[in-house]
């Protein structure tokens, strides 16, 4: 309301006689308000200078609103400044060259958002019908952000003369929203918002809202000057407070307004004669405010009965804040058909969600999938193979400045460094331990720490950046509910290529066809002519890389930090163990269980994400009780024990 | 079993021995002023400690160089509480009783403090505690140098309200105590400029938190009922890289939804790429690109000393800038560096901030402080765009029923917890 | 019977002696009661650690006597010390409320101390209202049993699932740790009422003894925690001892044969995870309070990870290995990360302990687990001569750091 009386207010004052001034004259009275603009005064200053009608009023605030005026500290003239070497190239508000400044010679402005935003509110009227269609979508974002009933005019009027279909959509789509607010014609309003019908972008239901705002009030009777939107019952929670604040009854006693009472009243040792040990407790307090009451010494206060006769003798109900019950009619009819299918998208969307966290879990996982599910070897560092990946993304950048290439060749490296890793890891320590799971556990746990502390010795602990490539940044989004950003469609891909991976690897080559011979009899196998420490070596390798890879992925969308992997150990061994231990459609099941899960409950408390990780974790450990094997649970030999 | 004695005895008998045995300057006649410095150098918050350990080395070694205090030099004693809370309490001890310190500098999390305060209450220490800080305490061997609710997150909030005509807030935090008592001291502030309760929406998720795709698509979509929103975001640490990207990610622009955040500085944006963020804010008492000289000298310093061009300056660096010198001169007009003296000594220090103006240390233990909001640049620094006057901290917050009657004055009322109503010391340690 | 025992297992006579021997030297030297050549900040460590070689003591029954790795038990440890934690707190700031009301006119009614004690409690998290789990608190009759029951039950509950559904072997090790993660989490959440990440500070302050100084009031933990340490390695000593210690050792080394001979080991295991959960249990009532502080950090997996690790490098199957390892370990943590140790110049670069000190833990874990499986143990194996026979064929069971070789021979 007040954003739009001012300017009204603003005209009423600029158009008295004798008032006007011209733009050196208003930038000199002015110059405090323009240095250190806020939003709350600059207003009438902004309407001034475009008041004045000087052509030179246009570009002097578009160099304003983009930061680029500036304050000489000599003389405290106004200029438009731009970079020139080391100084600032100065020109003066009328476009005359004022020559070159150094940079603390002048004082840059830099108005906040809100006065820009006032600023490009007030550009509008010259931008409109601008031969720059940048210009004039400029002008349309600004209509967007503060939409006024002024601007319904010149609006309507630039529509004619848009010649770029683009631009010419927008300001008919604007012309919408400004007419179901402000047009006087009831009528016009009504069939702007049946334009709206079904329409589920995000501005259409921020012009649609704001019609069916209420406010709650209570009376002795329903007044027939509102549009009322609904009747409330009279044991609606915080009735008695409405009528309390409306000066319809009494407030109720608090206990601390009582304790203070009887502290006023206290003579000798008691209150009204009850003694003050006997006020140590509830009931000896109220037994000693009503004697207190009955002297007439306190305001008597509302008893239970008191509020439950005021409740019944009032009426409680919401009004519209718009009086036009055609248009609240309509606006309700319109968001009706809108809210169904906006219930349908979100839902969509945080199916999307679900399903690019399960290909997160799923990409974390996949290698475990292979250490534990195929070789039954507990790997707890395999969080730190993750990290180190991570890490191999990082220095690549670092190396080359080119975000795709780097990306290019972080893959691959980040593959070999995990490979080799992995192997060293297999020769050295796991290979010892293959009879004994729960110390490979330990030992490999030992590693973990050890990888962790020492990534924090190499690269601190501060938190790395390791960029997308700019054809990542950004979302797919179908509409303004349902989206998802490229880097998420980029790790839901890569999760598929390692699923086809896997499986080409494992049921095409002959060196799948070795791992599961190892894997299913290792003596049987090595009699057969494989070397059985030779498979191991390489799948735990070709393991340990897939998480240097999903770390360089993981890196990408989140954080890469030595903690990295340690954030995703846990859930990475869920993944497997819910999915089923040696089936890769397994660790793909559970991924896409445990994401699904998780946002479901997330969806539920939306207000508390810790909550939705909590009751995951308990949903698994029950899941586990009731199928132990997991979700694809092998049968028969292949089962071991 | 006398292995087992043994070698529990040797190794009581070096770590008895060891602090002893550690001399590192020997420059004065008189036995130096210790130092302790207990911030945490491993472990999830050394990524933000261990430069406030260098920021008190700097200024130790500085104060050396001009003389030290009182014609005695300074030693630092530095400890590691690797991010472990009750490490934090162990480790106050072993420098109050053991290195038998004059002053101690450290914590970060509200929950390292806690730890802290019972040892520091009992022994009668002093800690110089330099972060912002959800308020609803006073001691009085703390001298709390970083902003109060009041210095920071009202500020903010209210910069909102009346420079971005902000109508709805989505208030979004790591779920620790810092965030819950700001967003709550806000929520009633909030409500108190009218906001209604439907119009604040609260999310807290877990610390190192990555997956944000839910939560920023919840809160784009509080846009529906054509209100404005505004984001305001005590999201600590990692979690804070995670968020940014998935706003850029998702298109967020500061001009559509802005986000201010009290817990992101120079520092934590230093891990990330700042070009999608520009126009997004923060809160702080200081930011690195305040153009002053002491600022300026200040951050020469720092290179210098870190031997780092690169390196940044925050908030907190200030605090402790503003904190030691403090101190220093608190010393120096006491005479002595007994606690008792130096306590009384230092209300009503005052000494020149980083960003212009004067801190001045008030009787509740907090300092006046501007209260700068920055827009994110395209280079990880900020543009300062809004400086109010010093604001005193309030260390009970005047927005929540229960602490508004408290007030803290460690000058006249010899207090931390007054009860205005009552007239009243509710307590003299600190809750904890 | 106790003779029998006694003389049956000498380790322990040589394990209580030495604890006596030692708890006497620290009073001695103490502040609080002897000369003061020992810093309370060091009792206190003492003290704690204690207490850890108690929760390692339970570990190496369920692990090295059982074969369970459980990566449960420092929840259970944590889950004690919030139970204290909560009776602490409540009755410390019950103390100061009920003094700050009597100074005003009126007396309090009991209403008003409760709301004073929640304000004070909960107010720095925001919160007004004491959530239900604190029913309890005000008392530490109820309270102080729930140190037992709470981890007690949460044990059999989980017990009960994961056994009767035969999850074993590292799937339970995993299951263990999702418990730990799940509950870590949960007391995360400010919702759960435990003052999430704050958790419960000010412990070290026992109510009713506020005048009584730190000094004393750590060198009454460190005897009551020494005495405890005593209590539970005799009860484990009991109970490995004898058929049912003989059972436990044979769902260790082959829990299939052991089921098919007619033990219910589902029975067998319960019993032992409950068992050593509430051990745990109570060994973290008594170290927070020394603490001074819970917060979740302190369930974190980890945690109980390295409790295995404290277990494996004392040298597993063995009480007293149990004790060492922790003991050792967790001093010698405090030790190099206290930042006492000397960083080692290499010239091109200096070692700082802080820094490489988790590198050589995790390294040594890695070295034990090869090279060493029987742990600081297995020196004492040696000092008692108990050699490995010169065996061919395959180990006695999975677990080759135990000591099968001198069981067998019983």
């Amino acid at each position: 309301m007040f954003r739009l009386l001012l300017p009204l207010a603003v005209a009423l004052c600029l158009g008295l006689p004798g008032f006007a001034q011209t733009l050196p004259e208003i930038l000199s009275l002015e110059r405090a308000k323009i240095e250190k603009p806020s939003r709350q005064t600059i207003g009438p200053v902004i309407d001034a200078i475009t008041a004045t009608g000087d052509p030179a009023a246009a570009a002097l605030l578009r160099a304003w609103g983009d930061r680029h005026l500036g304050l000489r500290k000599s003389d405290g003239a106004f200029f438009v400044i731009a970079p020139e070497g080391a100084g600032w190239a100065l020109t003066a508000p009328d476009g005359t060259s004022a020559g070159l400044a150094a940079k603390a010679d002048v004082t840059e402005l830099k108005p906040n958002a809100g006065v820009r935003e006032l600023i490009a509110a007030a550009l509008v009227q010259f931008t409109l019908s601008d031969p720059d269609p940048a210009n004039r979508a400029r002008a349309l974002d600004a209509i967007a952000k503060s939409p006024a009933a002024s601007q319904l005019e010149p609006l309507r009027a630039a529509i004619a003369g848009e010649t770029d279909p683009a631009l010419k959509t927008r300001k008919e789509r604007l012309d919408t929203f400004l007419t179901l607010q402000f047009d006087p014609d009831s009528a016009a309003r009504i069939a702007a918002i049946q334009r709206l019908e079904g329409d589920t972008a995000l501005d259409a239901r921020g012009a649609l809202n704001p019609l069916l705002l209420t406010t709650r009030h209570a009376a002795t009777a329903l007044p027939s000057d509102e549009n009322i939107a609904a009747i409330l019952p009279a044991d609606l929670p915080g009735a008695y407070d409405l009528l309390v604040t409306a000066g319809l009854a009494p407030a109720r006693l608090t206990p601390k307004d009582q304790k203070d009472a009887l502290a006023a009243h206290l003579r000798d040792g008691a209150v009204a004669g009850v003694p003050l040990a006997d006020l140590a407790t509830q009931s000896g307090r109220d037994k000693a405010y009503e004697a207190l009451e009955q002297s007439g010494a306190v305001p008597p206060a509302a008893t239970d009965a008191e509020v439950a006769a005021a409740l019944k003798s009032h009426v409680f109900y919401d009004a519209y804040r718009e009086k036009d019950k055609g248009v609240t009619d309509a606006a309700r009819a319109a968001l009706a058909s809108i809210d169904t299918k906006v219930g349908l998208m979100t839902a969509t969307d945080l199916g999307l969600d679900a399903l690019s966290l399960a290909s997160i879990y799923f990409l974390a996982a996949i290698g475990l999938a292979i250490t534990f599910g195929v070789m039954r070897v507990i790997n707890m560092a395999h969080g730190e193979f993750i990290m180190m990946g991570a890490y191999t993304g990082y220095v690549v950048q670092q190396l080359i400045p080119n975000y795709t290439i780097s990306i290019v060749v972080a893959l691959p490296l980040a593959f070999a460094v995990t490979f080799a890793a992995g192997v060293a890891m297999e020769r050295l320590v796991i290979r010892h331990l293959y009879k004994r799971p729960l110390e490979t556990l330990l030992a490999t746990f030992g590693i973990s720490i050890a990888l962790q502390q020492i990534a924090k010795n190499i690269f601190g602990t501060q938190a790395r950046p390791l960029t997308a490539p700019a054809w990542l940044d950004g979302q797919l989004a179908f509409n303004d509910i349902i989206a998802i950003s490229y880097i998420r469609i980029a790790i839901f891909v890569l999760a598929l290529a390692f699923l086809a991976f896997f499986l080409w690897l494992m049921k095409r080559t002959r060196l799948g066809l070795e791992v599961r011979a190892v894997t299913q009899n290792p003596t049987m196998a090595a009699s057969m002519g494989i070397d059985p420490d030779r498979i191991n070596m390489l799948t735990f390798g070709l393991g340990s890389g897939i998480a240097g890879i999903a770390g360089v992925a993981i890196g990408l969308f989140a954080k890469v930090t030595s903690e990295l992997g340690s954030d995703y150990i846990v859930q990475s061994f869920m993944t497997v163990v819910v999915g089923g231990v040696g089936n890769i459609w397994g660790a793909l099941a559970g991924a896409a269980m445990i994401g699904g899960f998780q946002k479901g409950i997330e969806w539920l408390n939306p207000a508390n994400t810790l909550a939705a990780q909590t009751y995951m974790i308990l949903f698994i450990i029950l899941f586990i009780q009731f199928r132990p094997r997991g979700i694809i649970a092998l049968k028969g030999r292949a089962a071991g024990d | 079993m006398q292995f087992t004695r043994r070698k529990l005895l040797a190794t009581v008998a070096a770590a008895l021995a060891a602090p002893m045995v550690a001399p590192r300057f020997a420059f004065a006649q008189e036995a130096p002023i210790k130092v302790g410095i207990l911030h945490s150098l491993s472990g999830t918050m050394a990524i933000s400690e261990t430069t406030l350990k260098d920021t008190m080395l700097m200024l130790i070694e500085a104060q050396n160089a001009k003389g030290g205090v009182l014609g005695r030099k300074l030693e630092a004693v530095v400890v590691d509480p690797a991010s472990d809370w009750p490490l934090f309490a162990e480790k106050a001890r072993e420098l109050l009783t053991v290195s038998k310190v004059d002053v101690m500098f450290g914590c970060w999390t509200s929950v390292s403090r806690k730890s802290v305060l019972p040892v520091i209450e009992e022994l009668n220490g002093l800690l110089f505690y330099p972060v912002q800080y959800e308020g609803e305490e006073s001691s009085k061997n703390v001298f709390y140098t970083g902003a109060a609710p009041n210095q920071q997150a009202i500020p903010a909030v209210d910069y909102y309200l009346n420079e971005l005509g902000v109508q709805k807030f989505a208030l979004l935090g790591t779920d620790y105590v810092y965030p819950r008592t700001t967003n709550n001291i806000l929520e009633s502030y909030l409500i108190s400029k009218g906001i209604p309760k439907e119009d604040i929406f609260v999310n807290y998720t877990p610390f190192g938190h990555s997956d944000w795709s839910k939560i920023v698509a919840d809160v784009v979509a509080l846009g529906a009922d054509g209100k404005k929103v505004g984001v305001v975001s005590t999201i600590n640490g990692d979690a804070n890289i995670g968020f940014y990207k998935e706003l850029a990610a998702a298109g967020v622009t500061a001009d559509k939804l802005p986000v201010v955040a009290f817990s992101v500085g120079e520092e934590e944006l230093s891990g990330l790429d700042t070009t999608n963020l520009v126009g997004h804010l923060a809160a702080w008492n200081y930011f690195m690109s305040a153009d002053t000289p002491e600022n300026a000298a200040f951050i020469k310093e720092w290179k210098a000393f870190i031997k780092d061009d690169k390196r940044v300056t925050n908030d907190p660096m200030e605090a402790h800038y503003i904190g030691f010198n403090m101190w220093v001169n608190a010393v120096t007009a006491a005479g002595t560096t007994a606690v008792d003296p130096v306590i009384d000594a230092m209300v009503g220090q005052k000494f020149p901030n980083l960003t212009g103006g004067v801190a001045e240390m008030l009787p509740n233990h907090h300092l006046t402080k501007p209260v700068l909001i920055g827009e994110i640049r395209a280079d990880g620094q900020f543009d300062i765009i809004s400086q109010t006057e010093p604001v005193p901290g309030d260390a009970w917050t005047d927005f929540l029923p229960a602490s508004a009657v408290l007030e803290s004055d460690w000058k006249d009322l010899k207090c931390g917890m007054y009860n205005t109503e009552t007239k009243t010391c509710v307590q003299l340690t600190s809750n904890y | 019977m106790s003779r029998s025992f006694i003389a049956r297992n000498p380790s322990i006579l040589w394990f209580l002696a030495s604890l006596a021997v030692f708890t006497l030297v620290i009073t001695v030297l103490s502040e609080g009661f002897g000369i003061g050549l020992i810093p309370t900040a060091f009792v206190k460590t003492l003290g704690k650690t204690l207490c850890l070689c108690l929760v390692a003591v339970a570990m190496d029954l369920i692990w090295g006597y059982t074969g369970i790795l459980s990566l449960g038990h420092m929840a259970f440890f944590a889950v004690g010390g919030y139970m204290t934690g909560m009776w602490l707190m409540y009755a410390r700031t019950e103390e100061i409320v009920v003094q700050a009301l009597a100074s005003g006119p009126i007396p309090a009614t009991p209403e008003e101390v409760a709301q004073g004690v929640t304000t004070q409690i909960f107010g720095v998290v925001g919160g007004s209202d004491l959530p239900a789990i604190w029913s309890f608190a005000h008392s530490a009759w109820l309270q102080l049993p729930l140190v037992l029951i709470v981890p007690g039950l949460l044990a059999l509950v989980f017990g009960w699932l994961a056994f009767r559904a035969r999850v074993n072997g590292v799937y339970l090790s995993i299951l263990t740790q999702a418990m730990t993660l799940a509950l870590a989490l949960y007391l995360f959440q400010n919702d759960s009422g435990l003052r999430g990440n704050n958790g419960l500070s000010g412990l070290q302050n026992l109510p009713g003894l506020g005048h009584v100084s730190q000094a004393t009031t750590s060198i009454l933990f460190f005897l009551a925690s020494a005495m405890l340490l005593a209590l539970g390695y005799v009860l484990a000593a009991f109970v490995i001892s004898g058929k049912f210690g003989s059972a436990l050792r044979g769902i260790r080394d082959d829990e299939q044969r052991l089921r098919f001979l007619g033990y219910p080991v589902e029975g067998y295991k319960l019993f032992i995870f409950t068992l050593t959960a509430m051990i745990a249990a109570i060994a973290g009532a008594f170290y927070y309070p020394q603490a001074g502080i819970i917060n979740p950090a302190e369930l974190a997996p980890i945690a109980s990870i390295y409790l295995a690790v404290w277990v494996a490098i004392g040298g597993r199957g063995r009480l007293y290995g149990a004790v060492i390892g922790a003991a050792f370990v967790s001093l010698l943590s405090s030790w190099f990360t206290g930042g006492m140790a000397p960083s080692i110049p290499l010239g091109f670069y200096t070692i700082h302990w802080v820094d490489w000190w988790t590198v050589l833990l995790g390294l040594s874990f890695v070295a034990v687990t090869l090279f060493a499986p029987k742990g600081i143990g297995g020196l004492f194996d040696r000092l008692a001569h108990i050699a490995t026979p010169a065996r061919h064929g395959a180990a006695l069971g999975p677990n080759d750091g135990a000591l099968q070789e001198k069981e067998a021979q019983e």
